[in-house]
């Protein structure tokens, strides 16, 4: 019963992680992380995957997904440290100007 | 010869209508003229072969249309209903050429008025040659198209052209039930050919035809919905407003309309159809009642109309009146007889009229006209004549025909016919009063015209006295002449043209009738005569007095006003159908439903559902991860539902709906 049990320890971390994005409505901050949580969950269920099927590929895929993490909120920040720059705030709440 | 007869007035019409401002007015006047001239001659020829010579014909053009059990054939049949008709027709029609080139002689549309003239007549003779019931209804249509265009013929006059479309859509209205009894003719009969269908008719008595659930004895059926064809073209009462307002045309077709043509196919068709009728004895005896009825309120209504034109109008009303009812007791030949008597002198009183109308430079009132016997003495011979032959003196020729119809009354032994006999005897007592009444008006009394339309006033030129002489001839002789042939004991000359239950003839009944009732109906016209002429030269304060009386004026106002025929219609029938026109199916139906419902509710529903629907996008970013997250998670229980389209549209609609 571990591989179930590690499996709703994903789950639950990536619903956390959607939680963060669905229900903070200021902090873009928080936002970032939130997203960092449901990839790491992502990554840690190709690695117990991996274990439990012994095959290899999902923990390269975890080494992609890492890659891929770290550009992203590389980039985000870059985005946001762009956005402070023009606005000299970061309130989620407040950049909703591309109303229909 | 017998294809000439129809088509030569097509030919002239056309000739004179295409290439009328190549001919001039004096040479379509002329073409035209000689056409039905010809046309004139050759129905001679042809009442001579057929008529005399007991001879019927029949001339196969070509196959109309052949679907099945149904053949419509284009053909000409000739017997001797047809060239009687023929005769009368293109007699008719013919004077009134003549009498219009003088007539109309001043108006630069004359080659409109001689070809729609014409073509009046084309179509009259397409109707009355026939034989079958489709082609019948060409002509019948052909006709009240031309009445259309004939009495809207001065076209910038509003009068004229509310006339012109109350003629077309009154008649409309009978054009519907003709339409409808023939398609009952061919359901029952699975045949429109007049051959096929009387030969049958004996063999159908009794049976049932069935429409909308409801049983119904067809040939009774058949007969009504064609005497409704009948009310309208030949104005019985009902459907009789149009005919006085078809006043407004020029007096030649006036003449035309209400004579030889026209108003004379609804008799004609009565008669045409005489084996179906005697087979629908219920049928007959609506006939019977109703045309009595149109015989004494039409003349009653003509008793104190003013206009020149519609007191002979009415008089045309109350005699077709005296031919359906004579229809109605089975005396075809004798209704048949009347027709051909009345066409000339009526066509006599019309042309007289013209003439008159003519002479005091379009004045139709005749209150206004007076002492016109010593200006116009020959037209005034002529009028007198066509009056006395209408109100049935002994001896001219409304006298052979009417006392027979109204004697037959007598001599049937049924309700419906003595009703028929004491309202016609009242109506030939009115048919007098105001014949005369007519004649001291405008020809006898003080002159009460226009001093210089008075000084002015001249008999007319030679057209229309040769047309007046020529017409004045046979409204004296031809009910003696003819008497023998048309209506004698026994005579050979209609062969198989009528068909009439021996029970049903009482042209024999009617010799043994008392003598009192025989000569009832001329002693009453005569005292009709004498007190109009006493009242109005000797009385005239006292006429004066009982008018304006409590009682005597509403009378009067019952009576010029018609009956109040005109004020019901337009108040209980017009105005609530245009109403209905306007706030049912116009503004409920075309402007609510449709456009509430229709497209342009669909097309504004969906714009507003749009509008709800970009409102979603709000430009928060946690918005749209939400709707993100939902979607996803609802195609996610979508999947392990068992994905299926029926779903997802269901789906989709519940959201538009939540939206």
């Amino acid at each position: 019963m571990e591989f179930l049990q590690f499996c709703l320890l994903t789950t639950a971390m990536f619903f956390l992680g959607i939680g963060g994005i669905v229900l903070n409505r200021t902090n873009i901050l928080i936002l970032l992380m939130s997203i960092e949580v449901s990839l790491l969950a992502l990554g840690l269920n190709f690695l117990i995957l991996s274990v439990y099927l012994d095959d290899i590929l999902g923990q390269v895929f975890c080494l992609f997904i890492l890659t891929v993490a770290g550009c992203e909120s590389s980039i985000g920040l870059a985005i946001i440290l762009a956005y402070y720059r023009v606005r000299g705030r970061i309130r989620m709440n407040e950049a909703s100007l591309m109303k229909a | 010869m017998y294809l000439n007869i129809v088509f030569l007035p097509l030919l002239g019409s056309i000739a004179a209508g295409l290439f009328g401002r190549f001919l001039g007015s004096q040479g379509a006047a002329v073409l035209t003229t000689t056409c039905v001239g010809l046309s004139l001659c050759l129905s001679g020829l042809a009442f001579y072969e057929v008529g005399l010579g007991s001879s019927p014909s029949y001339v196969h053009l070509l196959t109309w249309m052949e679907s099945d059990f149904f053949h419509a054939n284009w053909s000409l049949c000739f017997d001797s209903l047809t060239v009687v008709m023929l005769v009368v027709v293109t007699f008719i029609s013919s004077l009134v050429h003549l009498y219009s080139t003088e007539y109309m002689g001043e108006d630069p549309h004359l080659p409109r008025f001689m070809s729609y003239l014409s073509l009046f007549t084309f179509f009259m003779l397409l109707l009355v040659t026939a034989d079958n019931f489709l082609q019948m209804f060409v002509g019948w249509e052909g006709v009240g198209l031309c009445s259309y265009l004939l009495i809207n013929f001065w076209f910038a006059r509003l009068q004229a052209n509310k006339a012109a479309i109350k003629a077309m859509l009154v008649n409309r209205v009978g054009d519907f039930g003709l339409a409808l009894g023939i398609f009952a003719i061919f359901l029952s009969f699975d045949a429109v050919d007049y051959a096929s269908v009387f030969a049958m008719a004996p063999l159908l008595s009794g049976s049932q035809i069935c429409f909308l659930g409801m049983d119904f004895d067809a040939l009774e059926c058949i007969s009504l919905l064609l005497f409704v064809g009948a009310v309208g073209k030949s104005a019985q009462v009902g459907l009789h407003t149009w005919l006085p307002d078809a006043m407004e045309g020029p007096t030649p077709v006036s003449a035309l309309i209400h004579a030889a043509t026209m108003v004379t196919a609804g008799v004609f068709l009565l008669a045409r159809c005489s084996p179906l009728l005697e087979y629908a004895p219920k049928a007959c005896f609506l006939i019977c009642i109703l045309g009595a009825m149109t015989a004494f309120f039409a003349a009653t209504t003509g008793l104190v109309q003013n206009d020149l034109k519609r007191v002979i109008a009415y008089s045309t009303c109350s005699q077709l009146g005296y031919m359906v009812f004579a229809c109605g007791l089975s005396n075809y030949s004798v209704a048949v007889f009347h027709l051909a008597n009345h066409a000339f002198f009526k066509a006599l009183l019309f042309l007289g009229a013209g003439s008159v109308i003519h002479a005091m430079g379009d004045e139709q009132d005749m209150r206004k006209m007076g002492g016109l016997r010593r200006l116009l003495p020959f037209t005034y011979a002529m009028m007198l004549v066509g009056s006395l032959s209408l109100m049935g003196m002994p001896f001219l020729t409304g006298f052979y025909s009417k006392d027979l119809i109204l004697e037959v009354a007598y001599g049937s032994y049924t309700t419906g016919a003595h009703f028929a006999y004491a309202l016609g005897t009242l109506a030939a007592f009115c048919t007098a009063f105001y014949s005369f009444r007519l004649i001291y008006l405008s020809f006898l009394s003080e002159a009460n015209g226009r001093r210089p339309l008075l000084l002015g006033a001249s008999e007319s030129s030679w057209p229309i006295s040769t047309a007046l002489g020529i017409l004045a001839i046979p409204s004296i002789f031809i009910g003696y002449l003819g008497k023998d042939l048309f209506i004698g004991l026994g005579t050979p000359f209609w062969g198989n043209a009528f068909f009439a239950l021996p029970g049903h003839l009482s042209l024999v009944d009617a010799e043994f009738m008392p003598t009192a009732m025989k000569i009832l109906p001329v002693c009453l016209s005569i005292v009709g005569a004498i007190l109009a002429f006493v009242l109005y030269r000797d009385f005239p304060q006292t006429l004066v007095r009982w008018k304006l009386s409590p009682w005597g004026r509403k009378l009067y106002t019952f009576l010029n006003r018609k009956w109040f025929f005109d004020k019901f219609y337009n108040e209980g029938i017009s105005q609530n159908f245009l109403d209905f026109g306007y706030h049912f199916t116009y503004k409920a139906i075309d402007r609510g439903f449709i456009e509430m419902l229709g497209p342009f509710g669909l097309s504004n529903l969906s714009l507003a559902q749009g509008a709800r629907v970009v409102s979603w996008q709000t430009g928060m970013l946690y918005h749209y991860a939400f709707v993100i997250v939902a979607g996803m998670l609802a195609f996610a229980f979508l999947s392990t539902m068992g994905f299926s389209a029926k779903l997802l549209a269901l789906l989709t609609l519940a959201s538009l709906a939540l939206l």
